[in-house]
């Protein structure tokens, strides 16, 4: 048969050839796929939504939520209609009893918030003719600009507001974002310290992982074997049993403490828990067998006879090792260092238990919005902001190494 | 020193890796400079062990190696200068083709144009100029071999080792590579150990073999030494093809001896075996010097039954059954009015008395 001109029928066949067995490899991975766009990809986009929706103030107030576009001339407080509106929505929401779901809103943004709404709703007169005048009456803060400022942006239905407080900033009232007052401004230095921790502990992790797996990778199959097992065996233990045995071990009268102590190392117990130490130390024991497992399995590739064409070549046994065998495992090294990375950044139970107040990671925070003071915008914004820092640090590290010289084994 | 002096030479060496058995047993063997000369065995026979120990990646339990007249006990194998063509090339992937063949150059401190000319001289010798730039990775096992063998020449050793370098490689490309070897081996004046388990390879290239088995060098000769003068039957096999018949010594007369075959038939043969007659003897004969139905005068003639007939195209292969080895194969050469003999029939066979040898049976 010619080849010429059938071009298009051969693709035609050559495809439905192909379709049955196309379509059977896409229903084999057709469930992993349900369960990751379930479990992983649909609670991610709804975290990012959570952080940018705000809905609350304008579900409870929908009178000033429609009105407060009236409010143009930002150098002085909003038209009488708006206040008319702000007066019906108080009234109907302490009736409906959902006056709280405003006030907490108001309190995110305001000193005082839920004192204010609830003050106001307590005092509200059943009619008045200017209730402007009627409403600063009651409280003086409705006459001030910040006040407003932060009703308008709490309207939604779309809101910045979240997502500037997890970056420690803020909208005034005529519109400029600005940074808060350093006393109150924490989670920059909580991302950093993130970011800080999760770096130590990365680089203590290569320091004293790399030894293990090139003893792993050179030792007869039978003893690595038994020493795998002894890496792995902390895998086998739950996170928060690891966890609690370091508080044993490290607490002053603990173990370690006693152990310096009569060594003569040191002459009264070091406090080596509730501070950084603790979290570093507790953080690299738990995160080893990640960066030892690729680096294992990459070493384990590295055939002997490079080390051994190295030094007949004249190279001796130390250049040998830096100028052929290290560069051969920094893939194993990347991709170690880059997952221990990434689950170091995620840690909450462990600088939960054994670091101090000033050793908490913004996983910490993020748990704190969901389930101490239930405000899901603060905490999706958390998220989205470590989120949004983690892609761009995996983007600069595969700009400088190259995510395709990372071998995971 | 004198010219006549050996390179390397070792002295007594042993060598065992588990404490019980002796993987290289008393090896001496003296490598000239400028030769070529192969370790051919088969595997476990301790050639490539006896390499490495050259090369200094294992250490002799006993004896000695010396090369150029130092004793090797204390060098590392970085101090040697001894180059290395391994198995699979054990090319660096992280470095291109000039950066691995200026390794050794750059670990010695060469001034950087110094290195640049001397690799691009190395890729010229091995016919590779263009592909400087590339990685390992992106050439073909040949190409491979060829960068290796660049590497390993490029800071003028002493002394190449080649531990089975075209193992990895199809058989028309090992077949051109081994010339290329030599010529480079001729061109550059290089002394040369290489080692295999393929004897046609050890017979192309070499300039002597020495043969492994079990731990012992079995025989040190040229090529045409080991094919045609074998010192026993473990050679003789080994070394192309060969039929064994076995007998009893009947006599020995100088360089020619008398045998006895299991059928009772006397058969004159040289003599490659110790003296005494009663003695039980190999006769070797190969299969090209094997004469079907010969005309005239012939020192010795067997009667065969044929087994099977194998056409090869310019020869026939004939397997006989002859005095009980019915593996016992005869070349026959192609002509046109030739009758070929048909699996069943019965024919003599006769061979000169100088054709076969008669060696000391294997154990």
């Amino acid at each position: 048969m010619p080849l010429a001109g059938t071009g298009a029928s051969l693709k035609a066949q050559l495809r439905r050839a192909e379709r049955m067995r196309k379509l059977r490899a896409f229903a084999l991975v057709l469930p992993l796929l349900l369960f990751i766009v379930v479990t992983f990809v649909v609670p991610i986009l709804d975290m990012l939504r959570l952080s940018v929706v705000d809905r609350d103030l304008a579900t409870v107030w929908p009178h000033v939520a429609r009105s407060i576009g009236a409010w143009t001339d930002r150098s002085q407080v909003p038209p009488p209609s708006v206040f008319d509106a702000l007066a019906t929505d108080i009234r109907d929401s302490y009736r409906a009893r959902t006056l709280p779901l405003a006030a907490r809103r108001l309190n995110y943004a305001i000193d005082e918030g839920r004192t204010l709404v609830f003050t106001t709703a307590r005092r509200l007169p059943e009619t008045s003719a200017d209730w402007r005048a009627t409403l600063i009456g009651i409280d003086p803060h409705w006459g001030e600009l910040a006040t407003w400022a932060a009703v308008d942006q709490a309207s939604g239905p779309l809101t910045s507001f979240f997502l500037l407080a997890a970056v420690d900033r803020h909208k005034t009232a005529d519109g400029h974002i600005v940074a808060t007052p350093s006393g109150q401004a924490i989670y920059v230095e909580v991302l950093t310290r993130t970011f800080k921790v999760s770096f130590i502990v990365t680089l203590l992790c290569v320091v004293l992982g790399f030894p293990v797996a090139y003893l792993l990778a050179t030792q007869p199959p039978r003893r690595a074997n038994l020493l795998m097992i002894l890496v792995l065996l902390p895998f086998w233990t739950s996170l928060l049993v690891r966890t609690a045995a370091w508080i044993v071990l490290l607490q002053e009268q603990g173990i370690i403490n006693h152990a310096l102590i009569w060594l003569g190392v040191i002459d009264s117990p070091v406090r080596l828990i509730y501070n950084r130490i603790g979290v570093y130390i507790a953080m690299t024991h738990i995160l080893l067998p990640f960066l030892i497992l690729p680096l294992y399995s990459v070493m384990k590739g590295i055939k002997p006879s490079y080390m051994l064409a190295a030094k007949s070549l004249g190279a001796s046994p130390t250049e040998a090792f830096i100028r052929v065998y290290l560069p051969m495992t920094l893939p194993g090294i990347g991709a170690g260092a880059l997952l221990v990375f990434i689950l170091a950044l995620g840690y909450y139970i462990t600088p939960a238990l054994v670091g101090g107040a000033a050793d908490q990671m913004i996983s910490y925070f993020i748990a704190f919005y969901t389930s101490d003071s239930v405000n899901w915008g603060m905490a999706s914004a958390l998220g989205a902001v470590l989120l949004t820092a983690t892609l761009l640090l995996y983007w600069v590290y595969d700009r400088l190494v190259g995510i395709t010289n990372v071998k995971l084994g | 020193m004198s010219v006549s002096e050996p390179l390397v030479s070792f002295r007594g060496v042993q060598k065992t890796y588990d404490g019980e058995m002796l993987v290289v047993k008393d090896l001496n063997l003296d490598i000239r400079r400028g030769e070529f000369l192969t370790m051919l065995g088969p595997s476990g026979s301790g050639k490539t062990t006896s390499l490495m120990m050259l090369a200094g990646f294992e250490v002799p339990t006993h004896g000695e190696i010396t090369l150029a007249g130092q004793s090797l006990r204390d060098t590392p194998p970085h101090k040697r200068d001894i180059g290395v063509v391994f198995q699979n090339y054990a090319l660096f992937p992280h470095m291109t083709v000039e950066e691995n063949i200026a390794f050794p150059l750059a670990v010695r401190r060469l001034p950087k144009s110094e290195q640049k000319a001397r690799v691009a001289r190395a890729l010229d010798v091995v016919k590779l100029g263009a592909l400087g730039a590339r990685r390992p990775g992106q050439l073909s096992g040949g190409q491979q071999q060829r960068v290796a063998l660049a590497r390993a020449l490029v800071f003028e050793p002493k002394l190449v080792l080649m531990d089975e370098p075209l193992g990895a490689l199809d058989k028309q490309l090992r077949e051109h590579m081994q010339i290329e070897i030599k010529h480079i081996h001729d061109n550059l004046g290089l002394t040369v150990v290489y080692v295999t388990h393929d004897q046609s390879e050890a017979l192309t290239m070499s300039d002597r073999i020495a043969v492994f088995h079990e731990g012992v060098v079995q025989q040190l000769d040229t090529p045409q030494g080991l094919y045609e003068q074998p010192r026993n039957s473990f050679v003789a096999n080994f070394i192309g093809e060969n039929n064994m018949l076995g007998g009893t010594l009947e006599g020995v007369d100088a360089e020619h001896c008398r045998v006895r075959l299991d059928d009772g038939t006397l058969v004159e043969a040289r003599a490659g075996c110790g003296d005494g007659a009663g003695r039980r003897v190999s006769l070797s004969l190969r299969p090209e010097k094997v004469e079907l139905e010969p005309q005239g005068e012939i020192a010795n003639r067997l009667t065969a039954r044929v087994k099977e007939t194998i056409y090869h195209g310019d020869h026939m292969r004939v397997r006989l059954d002859v005095v009980g080895n019915d593996d016992f194969t005869v070349k026959m050469r192609y002509r046109a009015n030739r009758v070929v003999p048909k699996p069943g029939d019965t024919l003599s066979i006769g061979f000169a008395a100088r054709d076969c040898l008669a060696l000391d049976a294997p154990h």
